[in-house]
């Protein structure tokens, strides 16, 4: 992974103190809160419903042992002892005093950690797929474009202050795990007739109150002009974005508004002139340079399926249940990818406490993994576990509460935080995510009905993704009761879809039975191997209504 | 129907402790806030809180609407019965972990 | 109001008049739309000329004229509207303005090196923004990750070159 060198080093201790300077000002007077806000958001830093909230950067998911220890150290210090992984890879303490934050930002600088733009109208943390550099599938390891792209939008001193946040997901292979239509700009590697690599560039995807999938703007952008590509949409937005509006703000508005041709051609028109003064011309050293950092451990030599394996599988049944849905084929033989799943049954999607952060990070050391990833579903990954150390592995696991066998099944469920910690929720969101998963503890159930994203937020902004949920679900507040839309047949993969709402909203105690009912549906009807998506995609939803509505 | 009554709320700008207002003071439990039974000392202890404002002691006051449930204030609001106990999922944080349990 | 050029307090050597006014002998700054609409007579006046850009006004609608102006203002409405950084960065490049670009309004001393970056060199400020907090501005990150039409050389520029493999 990517190790700071003295220019990166001091960056992110001069972005501190530029911080404290900041706090130092707010608390004498100088700014006012209205003036300190963008600057605090610039530095991950919200005022939630109970506290200050602080959002720690994890570029492209990626964290080695010594930052989870020190995630570790900042919830018993500064917090109270557990964090939560959201929905773009990053990390969340919601208990941080403002005081305290200069201090906390300076504990994470000494280990390559930051906060920067993780909030704000500016480039957010780059996302990529989590199985980067360990994929059966993957054409180039995202992550040296997301460093690249990292590092060109830090302090941009033209794109600070947008008309709103900008998403930016980088995938490296034809399965997409980082959902890159569903963000402001999606970045996609592909390869052209003459077997060389560019990229595929989405622009105008978006969540929220008009839910949008992105469009093509660059069809295959060759490497060395991909930042002069990504700075000729940013500027074409930040001109003309709209700042009227906050909800009609984001660059999926404008796209659609302008349409994909007066778009591609404004693009172009900044593209061309930006690749003309060259200053953003990527060199192949300096991509070479980055890739270096994120080239794959030494693989051993390792035969697939070893005996080991095999024989724990058959004597320990809930570590073969776990086997069955945790585990992703890996590049190389022997070798696979390892979903630690931070959904136990009844517990609140994504959170994670200090013991358990304390024990992912001695997990690594003890196995030679030297980073786990964060996936943008809520979920912890080892990206790089031999298969013969699995028995061991899962008994660590096991021990730290993190070996729930759920990864994609319905209990493997994202949630936002929603009314329980944020300020902009309309209704609570987890314990709708405990209350289905509970209903469906039993895996016997689960495997039965396969692989299911159910996706919920708290309010019309979406952080919980509903709309890309094979189930989506959308909290509201009908005159102060809390109410949930049920929406069927989204999708942030490769085959990305919108979810379809499927009819007025449900009772908190109707939901979980609504749920319930589609999901009867679908067992009922699919066909061969279907899944509950693809079921819904070929029948559409009208079964669904009739049954979610039958006792409504 | 009888009078509306409010309560006055803020963050604390330091730390962002959730504080009511009780005559001029901030208190952290609901149960020690300053109830408003009508609207003219209600805007003036508003006002009140806009100069704790400038003085960088909260941010974002506004008054919210309780009721009395068997004698004890209650916020109408689901939003406001959260932000004075704590969150509904971690009954161990929070306000509501401070309390001796009656 | 305080105007800071160059890292240094100067004297303002312009006035802004508005769209009716009678213009004076000297150094004046007009509107866009005065601009647009008495171009011909501001152009052929032997003075030195300048423009004020609202935010929503893109500087390429001056075209070649920005040639023939000495200042041109850039307005930021509320400091939240962030377009003029881009205003600057395409006057300096796309149109290759050499003269100045002044910002006024609502910005924040945070803003400040991101406003100096993409080329604004003078700076109407408020108040308690001294030139001790201006320059101390200009200095709180030591360097920079991307190019801006300041040309400043970059973290890029300044690492090691690797040898080629």
């Amino acid at each position: 992974m990517y190790r700071y060198d003295e220019f990166d080093a001091r960056f992110v201790a001069e972005r501190v103190a530029q911080f404290r300077y900041q706090v130092e000002r707010r608390l004498s007077g100088e700014l006012t809160e209205d003036e300190f806000k963008p600057l605090r958001l610039m530095n991950g830093l919200y005022l939630q419903l109970h506290a200050y909230m602080l959002r720690i950067a994890v570029p492209y998911g990626t964290l080695s042992p010594k930052q989870l220890r020190m995630l570790a150290h900042i919830a018993r210090k500064y917090d109270k002892g557990y964090g939560h992984f959201t929905t773009r890879q990053n990390m969340q303490f919601n208990w941080i005093k403002l005081v305290d934050v200069p201090d906390a930002l300076a504990d994470l600088a000494s280990v390559e950690m930051h906060c920067i733009q993780t909030s704000g109208n500016c480039i957010r943390n780059v996302t990529a797929d989590h199985y980067a550099g360990a994929a059966k599938d993957e054409i180039e390891d995202p992550r040296v474009l997301g460093e690249i792209i990292r590092q060109w939008s830090s302090l941009h001193p033209e794109f600070s202050f947008l008309p709103r946040k900008f998403k930016i997901a980088v995938s490296g292979s034809a399965g997409d795990r980082a959902a890159v239509k569903f963000h402001d700009m999606g970045v996609e590697a592909v390869r052209n007739d003459e077997d060389q690599i560019g990229y595929r560039v989405y622009a105008g995807g978006g969540m929220g109150r008009t839910p949008y999938l992105g469009y093509v703007v660059g069809d295959f952008v060759p490497r060395q002009d991909l930042l002069s590509f990504l700075e000729a949409v940013m500027r074409v937005y930040n001109q003309s974005g709209r700042r009227d509006n906050l909800w009609k703000a984001r660059i999926k508005i404008l796209a659609h508004a302008l349409g994909p041709e007066e778009m591609r051609n404004q693009v172009a028109r900044e593209f061309e002139e930006i690749k003309r003064f060259g200053s953003l011309y990527l060199s192949r050293d300096e991509v070479a340079r980055i890739a270096r950092y994120f080239a794959p451990p030494a693989f051993e030599t390792l035969e697939d399926d070893p005996s080991e394996l095999a024989a724990a599988r058959q004597t320990n049944r809930s570590f073969d249940d776990w086997c069955k849905t945790n585990l992703a084929p890996h590049r190389a033989s022997g070798y696979t990818i390892a979903t630690v799943s931070l959904k136990p049954i009844g517990g609140v999607p994504g959170d994670i406490s200090h013991e358990q952060l304390d024990g992912l990070a001695a997990l690594l050391d003890e196995f030679g993994i030297s980073e786990i990833r964060v996936s943008h579903e809520q979920n912890a990954v080892l990206p790089h576990v031999k298969q013969k150390d699995l028995p061991v592995i899962f008994a660590r696991l096991q021990a730290l509460g993190l070996a729930t066998p759920n990864a994609g099944l319905v209990t493997d469920i994202i949630a936002c935080p929603g009314l329980d910690y944020c300020d902009l929720a309309n209704a609570r969101s987890v314990p709708i995510a405990q209350r289905i998963s509970e209903r469906f503890a039993d895996l016997g159930r689960q495997h039965d009905i396969g692989e299911l994203k159910i996706k919920i937020s708290g309010c019309i902004n979406a952080c919980g993704h509903h709309h890309a949920g094979h189930i989506g679900i959308l909290g509201v507040d009908k005159k102060g009761v809390e109410y949930y839309q049920l929406q069927l047949g989204g999708s942030g993969a490769e085959d990305a879809s919108i979810g379809a709402i499927l009819g007025p909203a449900f009772g908190e105690h109707e939901i979980v039975d609504a749920v319930e009912s589609v999901i009867e549906v679908y067992l009922e009807r699919r066909e061969k191997n279907e899944r509950f998506l693809d079921t819904v995609r070929r029948v559409g939803l009208q079964p669904f209504k009739e049954r979610a509505y039958a006792t409504h | 129907m009888g009078p509306v009554h409010k309560i006055l709320t803020a963050n604390r700008l330091r730390d962002g402790e959730v504080v009511y207002w009780a005559s001029g003071r901030w208190v952290t439990d609901l149960a020690d806030g300053e109830v408003f039974a009508q609207d003219e000392p209600a805007q003036e202890a508003l006002k009140a809180a806009g100069r704790a404002v400038e003085d960088r002691i909260v941010v974002n006051p506004y008054l919210f609407e309780i009721r009395y449930v068997e004698g004890r204030v209650r916020p109408v609001e689901e939003r406001e019965l959260i932000r004075a106990a704590g969150p509904t999922i971690r009954r161990d944080v929070g306000k509501q972990a401070r309390h001796v349990p009656v | 109001m305080p105007l800071i050029k160059n890292g240094a307090l100067v004297e303002d050597a312009f006035v802004n008049v508005g769209d009716e006014e009678p213009m004076p002998a000297n150094g004046t700054i007009v509107s866009r739309a005065r601009f647009g609409r008495d171009r011909e007579a501001l152009l052929e006046r032997n003075a030195p000329l300048g423009v004020r850009l609202k935010s929503e006004e893109s500087p390429e609608s001056l075209g070649q004229d920005v040639h023939r102006l000495s200042v041109i203002v850039l307005e930021f409405p509320r400091f939240r509207d962030g377009r003029a950084f881009s205003w600057a960065r395409l006057l300096r490049t796309r149109l290759g303005f050499k003269g100045e670009i002044r910002a006024t309004g609502h910005f924040l001393y945070d803003q400040i090196a991101f406003m100096r970056r993409v080329g604004i060199d003078a700076f109407e400020v408020r108040e308690n923004v001294t030139l001790t907090e201006f320059r101390r501005a200009m200095d709180e990150m030591t360097n920079v990750y991307q190019p801006s039409a300041d040309g400043r050389k970059t973290i890029r520029d300044l690492r090691v070159p690797i040898a080629a493999e």
